[in-house]
């Protein structure tokens, strides 16, 4: 099983068909701790991204990569744009010595890490980030591990982004970057071929 | 080397206003302002903070922003600019205008930074 252009654009695009079903949902889950549009936001970056890949096929997985950052990074608007955009970059630059969906996620995940300076446990995105880039190193990945990272927010209090403003209140609410984290690991792992 | 200021807030009008404030202590400080994202919607745009580098006219600049995912666009757009970017995280009004005021009177940006280290505030 390897990462090819063809099923990396395949994840891709199951992604953003997730996201855009979803958008209502993720803006939903934005709207008590956050300033409410993350389904928007994201929904507008995976169209930009569909296009910039239907316009110009890239010519391996490198450009790939790039190609799915920069439209994340110019599309999106909130924070989101640089945080998934630096994971994309990232894999873009580890592509080149490395095509291990392991080793991919590994650079991504710390990339986020590094631009939002979140760790674990803050309520973010890299709580869905770090535990299943590490189930991917060990081999394998299911949409129940999938849950409980993204479910795993919940009851955190919030310690970066906007939601941290809310301090104990922003305690019993998922986190929307999460959230739509979760579905590009489900994308990815329904995806044929990749794992 | 001269040094210049640019503002980055989520709003188009914070950061088109802000300028307003300083220009008024720091007529002769290179200004920039970079507000909202490409369509003028809430947030920042990369691109738009990358231009205001690019037009301001000093080659060291100190930039000023409002909330945190401005500070990572504006990351993003400090390492893919030639110029020295310096990023601070004071509140955005009090840190820009102690900036302005100081660069204004020629104070060497260490005492400069020295100046904002209370004003930190993120």
């Amino acid at each position: 099983m390897a990462l090819t252009v063809d099923n990396l654009t395949e994840w891709i695009n199951a992604f953003a068909q997730k996201v855009t079903d979803k958008k209502d949902y993720l803006s939903e889950l934005d709207t008590p701790i956050g300033d409410g549009d993350h389904g928007n936001n994201m929904a507008r970056g995976v169209k930009a991204v569909q296009e910039s890949l239907d316009a110009k096929a890239p010519a391996d997985l490198t450009a790939a990569f790039k190609q799915i950052a920069m439209a994340l990074i110019s599309k999106v608007g909130g924070a989101s744009g640089p945080l998934y955009g630096t994971a994309f970059l990232e894999m873009a630059k580890k592509s080149k010595d490395s095509t291990e969906i392991a080793d991919l996620f590994a650079a991504a995940d710390a990339g986020i890490k590094k631009r939002g300076g979140a760790q674990a446990g803050d309520k973010t995105m890299v709580d869905v980030w770090e535990p299943l880039a590490a189930k991917l190193a060990s081999g394998s990945l299911t949409q129940a591990e999938i849950d409980e990272a993204v479910n795993s927010t919940e009851e955190m209090i919030a310690k970066k982004g906007r939601a941290s403003y809310l301090g104990e209140r922003s305690s019993g609410h998922l986190d929307p970057g999460a959230m739509s984290s979760g579905y590009l690991f489900t994308a990815l792992i329904e995806t044929e071929g990749i794992l | 080397m001269t040094l210049g200021i640019t503002i980055v807030s989520h709003v188009p009008d914070i950061a088109a206003g802000l300028p307003k404030l300083l220009t008024q202590v720091a007529a002769d400080v290179p200004l920039t302002y970079a507000g909202g994202t490409d369509d003028g919607d809430i947030g920042t745009s990369m691109a738009k903070i990358s231009q205001a580098f690019d037009d301001n006219a000093a080659d060291e600049i100190l930039a000023f922003y409002d909330l945190g995912s401005a500070k990572m666009n504006l990351e993003m757009a400090q390492e893919m600019s030639d110029k020295t970017i310096h990023l601070y995280d004071t509140a955005l009004i009090e840190g820009a205008y102690t900036a302005a005021s100081l660069l204004e009177a020629g104070v060497p940006l260490a005492d400069v930074e020295e100046q904002l280290k209370p004003l930190k505030i993120k």
